[in-house]
């Protein structure tokens, strides 16, 4: 029950978070996520019935193996944190703030316009 | 054999790190990144062959006991697909060579990791290592997006990491819940239990939608077509081949094992691919550049490749595969023929393109081969695939998913037809006859250093790398027509394949062997 509560508290707040649109805000709303989801593994693994891993024998010791799936998955998610807030970084030297969708992001002048569609420009051939 | 099965993981993140450590070399960066493909390629065709007849081979990493262990497997559907999206990386790679999107440092350590981990996802018998491929691939995918490091790259940037880390969030929260429910991650242990147990059933689900953003099915497919446009036309390219693909593959696999083709779902995954094929196409309608009207088309093409999972018959998963492996290289080929497009003049919008097919004509050949095959005109690859599972569609009484199918064909020939008619036919436009390039091409501008300005804008490409730029693409457009003619071969493939996956007994036997 209380691993529910856990999972469910953390996944609320992370997703809150990852709907406001700062980077910073979106990169600590996938770092709750990413708790929650490593709680749902520790419980999956039947954390309310069973001992450490390892240490008793038999069947009241913990399975191991959810444990080595919560360690993989919070070097994987430290990886993608730690990119997430670099394109914070980059995104306030671009732009002056972390917010890539808010104020009109001003034209990119420095790399063709893939998808400028300069209609007035030269009318479409044979249309 | 089967040891080897670690091989297209294994070269990939070892050429990746000796390409960081020979990051100023390039031509050796090279050497490595394309011997580890190559070596994927010869390891590919041997395991079609040692695959044939439903067999299959697996390999247990390290020595641990049976169960507990890591298992790599591959069956006639695995090692199909990783024969083509090897071969199609290579081009792709020769491609980012030739344009010199492969002159930043970590552009060829980054597409070998993102190598390794859609390798190792099609490889991979064990759903916990499943998840970690997926995360190997799309954080190289991730930083590979962002590379060029504009501010619309980073806008995009920021819509692609955000929801592929939320569906990821959730495939290793559905992967938890499964594990929860029925205590193993192995494909082996797992067979047919979403199929039997419902709480297995809900878990396997939450994969399922986790898998489907992945796939960009609809309603789940607006952040392709906004994020694969910013990135450098070779990744553009490089995902296309890769990532969605890979999604599809994982789909096929958890319907065959999990599901074990359960009939329960079979309307709703119809129903969802209907949905994906006329959403995407009508999507391209609205767009007017060339990688924009082929990204939705990508979204559109998703919906062929998921119908065979609404089918689950024989001829349905025979065309499917068939579909598959053509349009992987087909797709890649647009991409390819549309950034050598954006290459040569600098822009892909249609409205500023036009008479191409005076200047380069090659070129015209390398866009308009897979163009047809796309929109499935005899004699191309793609009429043997879309007929094959148009005619399953019918057999197996779903005569709207059918009607469906052919409608949106012509949808797809129409868009096919708008961009042949903006960018290579009518009369040449002065940004065509002087093509200029975008400079120094598709490098990222480091934080704070002053943006190349319009004086750095070369002269024309020198014929050489034109050449370069034009040969991937034509290659694949022979490729396809070539395949188109003689299909009897890889519907033979594809039947052994699909039927090893119908009754997937002798994979769970090899995988729980191992």
């Amino acid at each position: 029950m209380s691993s529910a509560l856990i999972v469910g508290v953390l996944a609320a707040g992370g997703t809150y978070l990852i709907l406001q649109r700062g980077i910073v805000r979106i990169a600590l709303g996938f770092t709750l996520l990413g708790h929650a989801a490593t709680a749902l593994l520790m419980a999956a693994g039947g954390t309310a019935t069973r001992g450490v891993p390892f240490a008793g024998s038999g069947a009241e010791a913990a399975d191991p193996l959810p444990q080595a799936f919560a360690l993989t998955a919070i070097v994987i998610s430290f990886g993608i944190t730690a990119f997430l807030l670099t394109l914070a970084f980059r995104s306030r030297d671009a732009i002056g703030h972390d917010d890539v969708e808010d104020r009109r992001v001003p034209e990119d002048r420095s790399f063709p316009a893939h998808y400028d569609l300069h209609v007035g420009e030269r009318e479409f051939p044979h249309s | 054999m089967s040891t080897l099965l670690v091989l297209p993981f294994a070269l990939p993140l070892l050429a990746a790190a000796l390409s960081v450590l020979w990051r100023h070399h390039r031509q050796a960066q090279r050497t490595v990144s394309y011997a580890a493909l190559l070596t994927t390629i010869v390891l590919g065709a041997r395991l079609i062959g040692a695959t044939r007849d439903g067999e299959a081979v697996a390999t247990a990493i390290g020595a641990w006991p049976r169960g507990l262990s890591i298992v790599f497997a591959a069956d006639g559907f695995a090692a199909l697909l990783l024969t083509t999206t090897a071969t199609v990386s290579l081009l792709a790679l020769a491609f980012a060579a030739a344009r010199g999107e492969d002159r930043h440092p970590l552009f060829l350590p980054l597409a070998d990791v993102l190598l390794a981990g859609v390798f190792a996802a099609l490889l991979t018998a064990d759903l916990f290592n499943l998840f970690v491929a997926y995360e190997i691939m799309l954080i190289a995918s991730y930083v590979l997006l962002a590379l060029r490091g504009g501010r619309r790259q980073l806008r995009a940037g920021v819509i692609y990491v955000a929801v592929n880390l939320l569906a990821s969030t959730a495939l290793l929260i559905g992967i938890g819940l499964l594990y929860g429910v029925t205590g193993t991650v192995n494909l082996a242990a797992l067979h047919g239990v979403a199929a039997t147990d419902p709480a297995a059933t809900l878990a396997t689900g939450v994969v399922l939608v986790a898998v489907g953003v992945k796939a960009s099915l609809v309603p789940m497919h607006g952040w392709l077509p906004r994020a694969y446009v910013e990135a450098g036309p070779a990744v553009t390219a490089l995902f296309s081949g890769l990532l969605t693909k890979v999604g599809v593959a994982t789909l096929v696999r958890l319907t065959s094992v999990l599901f074990d083709g359960d009939p329960t779902w079979q309307p709703a995954l119809l129903a969802i691919a209907a949905a994906t094929m006329v959403v995407g196409v009508l999507g391209a309608i609205g767009r007017g550049d060339m990688r924009g009207i082929l990204a939705f088309h990508m979204v559109s093409q998703v919906g062929y490749l998921v119908l065979p999972l609404g089918l689950w018959t024989h001829a349905a998963l025979t065309a499917g595969i068939v579909y598959l492996v053509q349009y992987i290289a087909v797709k890649g080929a647009l991409f390819l023929a549309a950034g050598a497009v954006e290459t040569l003049t600098g822009t892909g919008a249609l409205a500023r393109l036009g008479g191409m097919i005076h200047t380069r004509p090659m070129l015209a050949l390398g866009f308009g081969l897979p163009a047809l095959a796309l929109a499935g005109v005899p004699p191309t690859s793609g009429f043997v695939g879309k007929l094959l599972l148009i005619d399953a569609a019918f057999d197996a009484g779903h005569l709207l998913i059918g009607a469906t199918a052919v409608a949106v064909s012509f949808f797809t020939l129409l868009s096919m037809v708008k961009i042949f008619n903006g960018v290579f036919w009518g009369e040449t436009t002065e940004l065509v006859r002087h093509e200029r390039t975008e400079g120094p091409l598709g490098l990222a501008v480091p934080a704070g250093v002053a943006r190349p300005t319009s004086s750095l804008l070369a002269d024309r490409v020198e014929p050489r790398r034109a050449a370069q730029l034009i040969a991937p693409s034509v290659l694949v457009g022979v490729a396809v027509v070539v395949l188109g003619m003689g299909a009897a071969g890889l519907i033979e493939l594809a039947g052994e394949a699909a039927a090893a996956l119908l009754d997937p007994t002798r994979y769970l036997e090899v995988v729980s062997a191992a």
